[in-house]
């Protein structure tokens, strides 16, 4: 391909940057560093100034708190799934992935609703508990529930970028070391793991990030009784309507994410860049 | 070459984008679970005109899209306080009275009222309390003052309703201050109770709180008194009251926003939802009480003796309508977040 035509066939993306991303950031940062004064945009800093209230702080702690803990759980759980179906040994493993894939061809929203009735007072594992003669629990409306609902939706990011890069990685290394006379243990903690950094480093942003801002999964599953940050932005441009303010938060959400993505990257700096499927 | 075929290619998707958008429709914009939507198909088969229907969750939302721009909607269903905004920042089209000859159906006392005083930019549309609805099955005493909200017997078995100034009625009539107050210090003393209350409550929820109430998931609940009618009919068990301190009585109503392209069919289609037969239809199935005089006749007697459909002279001399906060609309916004963010 000639360089004309390369250039010619990025014009189409970088139309679509231009009116679709950079342009509503540049807008998300005039509203987040102006005030409205009686049909005026004034310059303000304020908007910054009020996130430090002790009460948003505290919401922008649980949020981060929450998807800390959401990202370490799918760690543990996604990684060795994925070990498995990258395995040669596992055959099954075509319907194992066609089993993590098929929830997520259904509805976001309906999928995190259908825990409710799974969770609730009179649900189906209350319902369950009882046939059996045990005691009825109290399941939905906490934090605990909250982080069910994450690691449920996300739990798939993390297993495929893992899963993809494991496929990937040159088995005549593994074979190399077995054969040198590595046990099991050595070749798992020298080799496969240090080669699947990569995987597990873009499963882990593409795990933190939308847990950060969720606030669908924390306003059904939550109760909206532990405010998340998702919830703080929504309830600036939907209830309160003050978008200065939501636009300032959501800055502050985009430095933050921002900063863990390039600390993350920084591990991963001696490997190539992250592979996303 | 390759250029003009890009620039076709992007004119045509130009082209192509706002085709789907089509000038001739009706767009309606309406709280969800707020209309019969049959009769959306029925006002089509007889007047030929097409109609899209979208949905939102609050009146703030609602206000949200229409002031960010970009949308263009026909016809829209602003709450009282609401309404007296959109007058105030000059949102609203003056509605042409002639071309809605069933305006004469709706009641007297519904017409006139203080958001808009003469009429000019809407049309009634239901109207309804604030109350409690609760569990006949876990609640064995009168249901009669928001103190209720506030009793440790019911831990964990209150919902609250995620909305701003709904959830600051029970405390501030509570404390004997109105709900549209603008004193800091009355609004610090209403949010003071609802953090003391907060143990206490099994969740803050959306319209999902009807379906809760229903499965008999809780024993009380805040909730409008059309979603209670509704609840009533589908769970026998629950009942409805409006607390003696008194709360909100409202008023939901049509009308058209500032360059609306068919503001001729919004008139047509909000005549057609003032002619009786069809405002029966939409208020028996949605269960909110109707504005319309010709569909109250028409009304079933037990809708009428239940006072979650039809409120009492003396409920409705208890309560009070909500009226725009203006600026301090932010001072509940932030007491808000201080108790749903600990």
């Amino acid at each position: 391909m000639t360089k004309i035509h390369r250039r010619l066939f990025s014009i189409p993306y970088l139309v679509w940057t231009g009116i679709f991303i950079i342009l509503p950031l540049i807008l998300v940062f005039y509203y987040s560093l102006t005030i409205e004064s009686g049909g005026q945009f004034l310059f303000s800093t304020s908007n910054y100034a009020r996130l430090m209230d002790p009460v948003y702080l505290i919401v922008l702690q649980r949020s981060v708190v929450l998807a800390l803990l959401c990202t370490v759980i799918c760690i543990l759980l996604g990684y060795p799934v994925a070990y498995i179906l990258a395995s040669k040994e596992y055959i099954n493993k075509g319907f194992l992935l066609f089993l993590f894939l098929a929830p997520m061809w259904m509805n976001f929203l309906l999928r995190t609703y259908s825990w409710v009735s799974i969770l609730e007072r009179n649900g189906f594992l209350n319902s369950l508990f009882e046939l059996v003669g045990l005691p009825r629990m109290d399941m939905l409306y906490n934090n605990s529930a909250v982080l069910l609902g994450m690691v449920y939706n996300f739990l798939p990011f993390m297993i495929l970028p893992v899963y993809s890069v494991l496929r990937r990685s040159d088995q005549g290394i593994i074979e190399a070391a077995q054969d040198l006379g590595a046990n099991p243990r050595q070749v798992f903690f020298r080799l496969t793991l240090p080669l699947s950094i990569p995987g597990m480093i873009s499963g882990i942003t593409m795990v933190f990030m939308p847990a950060t801002s969720t606030f669908i999964i924390s306003d059904l599953l939550g109760g909206a009784q532990n405010m998340l940050v998702g919830n703080l932005i929504e309830q600036q441009f939907y209830r309160a309507n003050d978008w200065h303010y939501g636009s300032a938060i959501s800055v502050v959400l985009m430095v933050l994410l921002l900063l863990s993505f390039v600390i993350f990257t920084m591990v991963d700096k001696n490997e190539e860049e992250g592979i996303l499927f | 070459m390759k250029r003009i075929i890009l620039t076709l290619l992007a004119l045509s998707l130009i082209s192509l984008l706002s085709a789907c958008d089509n000038q001739d429709t009706l767009r309606i914009y309406n709280w969800g679970e707020y209309m019969d939507e049959d009769i959306l198909r029925e006002f089509t088969r007889e007047t030929g005109i097409r109609v899209s229907y979208s949905t939102y969750a609050s009146n703030e939302e609602m206000y949200a899209r229409l002031k960010g721009g970009g949308s263009t909607f026909d016809l829209i269903f602003p709450s009282d306080y609401m309404i007296e905004r959109m007058i105030n920042e000059d949102m609203l089209e003056q509605i042409d009275m002639n071309n809605i000859p069933n305006y004469q159906y709706i009641g007297e006392s519904f017409r006139d009222l203080s958001y808009d005083p003469t009429n000019q930019f809407s049309v009634p549309y239901m109207w309804g309390t604030l109350g409690i609805v609760y569990n006949k099955a876990m609640v064995d005493e009168d249901v009669d003052s928001w103190g209720i909200l506030w009793d440790e017997k019911y831990a964990g078995q209150i919902i609250m309703y995620n909305s701003i100034r709904d959830s600051f009625v029970p405390p501030l009539r509570l404390l004997g201050f109105s709900f549209n107050t603008r004193s800091v210090e009355e609004l610090q003393q209403a949010r003071d109770l609802l953090i003391e209350q907060k143990p206490l409550v099994h969740a803050y929820m959306g319209d999902t709180v009807r379906d809760s109430m229903i499965g008999n998931e809780a024993a009380l609940a805040l909730m409008y008194s059309g979603d209670a009618v509704y609840c009533m009919e589908e769970n026998e068990v629950l009942a409805y009251s409006v607390p003696k301190e008194g709360s909100n009585i409202w008023f939901d109503a049509m009308a058209i926003p500032k360059g609306a392209r068919n503001k001729d069919k919004a008139e047509a289609f909000i005549d057609f939802l003032c002619r009786p037969d069809i405002a029966l239809r939409n208020t028996e199935y949605i269960g909110f009480s109707t504005v319309n005089m010709g569909a109250l006749q028409m009304l079933p007697e037990e809708l009428l003796a239940n006072p979650a459909y039809w409120p009492t002279d003396d409920i409705i001399e208890r309560c009070e309508i909500f009226l725009d906060l203006g600026d301090f609309a932010r001072e509940f916004d932030r007491a808000w977040t201080m108790i749903l963010a600990r």
